[in-house]
């Protein structure tokens, strides 16, 4: 039987920034202080031993959430709690804080140059102090190099030795060298050519089924959070516009945002067809739109809309799924429709 | 079909662009690097050629080397690029500035390093249109304003006279594209145009450029690692790998069924969008350094269906009846053939 809390659970978290000009311009200018709403009330939950993704583009705040889940940053509103315990409490005791690690996008920058590979690998173990021998030590090292698909042989390497795909793997053991149960990975794959991509989405899949593991994944990438995802979470300017088990959002996605970011993916299925791309771009979360932040991109935005901050409800006939969306509240959103069904109709209805 | 695509698909009587066996070497402390060896292909009038593969591949050297502008001390050491028939590979520094903008526009990935920020965008299309074609002030900047409207930038009368920082990044790039095409050049060498740019925006982007090349007869050499832009937008792709074109054909052939074992792993690599799978299936192992480049095929260490004679002799690139590959199993007197397992083949 599943255990009952969760790995992690947010609830209603917000992270704000200071980005107001230095005090003397701002006094001869006359104008206020400016804040950046990067994360402006999010609530999740990650069951033990399943990934929750979040995706949306640039700006939406996803790579601030992954920041203060790990206790990067501390919300400015809103609590986080780690297998039940307040998140300031469980990173103050070295034995919880092992239990959580972080993979990091650029595995050029985040392995240090001037260290040998065994030494980064095992930097966690000795400052956790699990191992304090160093024959063992060893032992811990090769046996993570191995796990991840590296010789035992590579510890005596330096990184620039390796192929980004090769690094991203040393970062890898290098967040298993704690034993964690709870890695958060912002974009792991971005960084990397799509064919060592597919080695490192394999691996990770991999060890989660091997070691039980939990995942937050931050990605900008649909299709790579559709291989590795139980549920996914769609943000737009900082907060969640969709929340659903991945099947049902590739099958039935319901957020217009949603539908406008699977419609917006080149696909090669579609060669040829054309694509009706979604208009405009995304506003400055330093002066979002009034109402629904997508409203003035959205092709079903009304009076309502901009007036009101529609609410995360299931849509009806969808009780898995949250969408904060007005017209899907009102049942004026066209039918769900899979993504790539229309692909599949226009490769047959056009000619190359 | 036994149709041979070794020519372009596009209108017109000649290709634009000729690139034939162009070889880019880089001398080192440690002897010479060769990034680019025997690269060939046409471009036609009005035709996309696709670039693909992954980082150091060479594709951005070999937009590189066709728009003059290779890191010193990169150099073309063999082979020859024709514009319109004229050879341009050696042609001395001021020559080739003038084809520059006014033959071969050039957008590359980032739009914010491509335009000057201390000048508005307005004056920058004026002085590249000035410099290439013969026009008085008015027109030149009548003829701004309509590239503004034409690359689809709201209110372009008044925003003529912003600055750079005064756009978003989608804009920007629109901008761009504005300048590579506003003295009309024939050829245009578009590097990761849209890798910059989010989703959303990226599509707008692919749209403009491919309605432009379109409507202009405008050939386009898109490098790109992103086989989804080349799908959409491409005609014709080049997959390369390791300074080398290892398949060439029509895009929906390369596409729906690569014969190159490499371009058949790379598809394969690519996480689908509308299904899970189990696992993906990749390639194993990494492209090889310059310094290391195996011998025969540069495929050969990865490739599942290497025989002897891959390790031994370099492929050229062969008919397999829908493309032309750079593999030895095309060959009728290899010991081994094309085996039937290739995907939708």
């Amino acid at each position: 039987m599943p255990d009952p809390v969760p790995m992690l659970a947010a609830e209603d978290v917000a992270r704000s920034f200071d980005v107001s000009r230095p005090w003397l311009q701002r006094v001869l200018a006359g104008e206020g202080k400016r804040t950046l709403r990067a994360v402006d009330g999010v609530s999740f939950e990650i069951p033990k031993g399943t990934t929750l993704s979040l995706v949306g583009e640039s700006g939406c705040g996803k790579s601030t959430v992954a920041r203060l889940v790990v206790g990067l940053y501390r919300p400015s509103r809103g609590r986080i709690l780690f297998d039940g315990v307040e998140l300031e409490q469980a990173r103050a005791d070295a034995a919880q804080r092992r239990r959580m690690q972080m993979i990091f996008q650029d595995p050029y920058a985040s392995l240090n140059p001037r260290w040998r590979v065994r030494d980064i690998v095992a930097e966690p173990i000795r400052a956790f102090g699990m191992v304090s021998e160093a024959a063992a030590q060893r032992e811990k090292v090769a046996e993570l190099l191995t796990q991840v698909g590296l010789s035992p042989l590579d510890g005596e390497k330096y990184p620039h030795e390796f192929s980004g795909g090769q690094r991203q793997r040393i970062s890898i053991a290098r967040a298993l060298s704690s034993n964690p149960e709870f890695l958060v990975c912002d974009e792991p794959t971005s960084a990397l050519d799509v064919s060592v991509q597919a080695q490192i989405l394999n691996l990770m899949k991999d060890l989660q089924r091997r070691l039980g593991l939990t995942y937050l994944f931050i990605s900008h990438n649909l299709a790579v959070v559709r291989q590795i995802s139980d549920r996914i979470g769609v943000m737009y300017l900082g907060r969640l516009v969709e929340l659903a088990p991945a099947e049902t959002l590739f099958t039935a996605p319901r957020h217009p945002y949603t539908r406008a970011l699977m419609e917006a993916i080149p696909d090669l299925d579609m060669t040829g067809r054309q694509r009706i791309p979604v208009g405009g771009e995304v506003p400055s979360p330093i002066s979002p739109p009034s109402g629904c932040p997508f409203h003035p991109r959205c092709p079903l935005a009304n009076a309502r809309c901009k007036a009101e901050m529609p609410a995360l409800l299931p849509p009806r006939g969808q009780p898995d799924t949250i969408v904060a969306c007005h017209a899907v509240e009102e049942g004026r959103d066209p039918a769900p429709a899979p993504a790539g069904a229309d692909q599949r109709m226009g490769t047959t209805a056009t000619a190359l | 079909m036994m149709q041979v695509q070794d020519r372009p698909l596009g209108r017109g009587p000649g290709p634009i662009l000729e690139v034939r066996d162009l070889r880019v070497e880089f001398p080192t402390r440690r002897g010479v690097l060769t990034a680019l060896d025997g690269v060939s292909f046409d471009i036609a009038p009005g035709e996309v050629l696709g670039v693909v593969g992954e980082s150091g591949a060479g594709k951005s050297m070999t937009g590189a080397a066709i728009i003059g502008l290779l890191e010193p001390p990169g150099r073309i050491a063999g082979g020859e690029i024709r514009l319109n028939g004229r050879r341009i590979d050696n042609l001395p520094y001021e020559p080739m500035r003038r084809i520059r903008g006014r033959e071969i526009g050039a957008i590359f990935q980032d739009p914010l390093t491509t335009l000057n920020p201390l000048y508005t965008v307005g004056r920058q299309l004026i002085e590249t249109m000035q410099t290439h074609l013969d026009l008085s002030d008015r027109e030149a900047r009548q003829r701004a304003i309509g590239w503004l409207e034409m690359v689809g930038i709201p209110a372009a009368a008044q925003r003529v006279d912003s600055y750079p920082h005064e756009f978003s990044g989608g804009m920007r790039q629109r901008v761009v594209i504005a300048l590579a095409l506003c003295a009309e050049p024939k050829l245009i060498v578009a590097d990761e145009p849209t890798t910059a740019l989010d989703v959303s925006i990226q599509a707008q982007i692919i749209a403009l450029l491919k309605r432009l090349a379109r409507e202009k007869g405008t050939a386009m050499m898109l490098v790109t690692h992103d086989m989804g832009v080349i799908a959409e937008t491409a005609d014709r792709v080049a997959v390369m790998y390791a300074g080398r074109v290892a398949e060439i054909g029509p895009v929906r052939d390369v596409v729906k069924a690569p014969k190159h074992p490499y371009t058949d792993g790379l598809m394969a690599s690519i996480p689908p969008l509308d299904r899970k799978v189990h696992h993906l299936a990749g390639i194993e192992g990494a492209m090889p350094r310059l310094s290391a480049i195996p011998r025969g095929c540069a495929f050969n260490p990865r490739c599942p269906h290497v025989f002897d004679r891959c390790r031994v002799e370099r492929p050229e690139l062969l008919d397999t009846g829908t493309t032309r590959a750079a593999c030895w199993l095309y060959d009728p007197a290899s010991e081994k053939q094309a085996p039937e397992l290739f995907r939708h083949a």
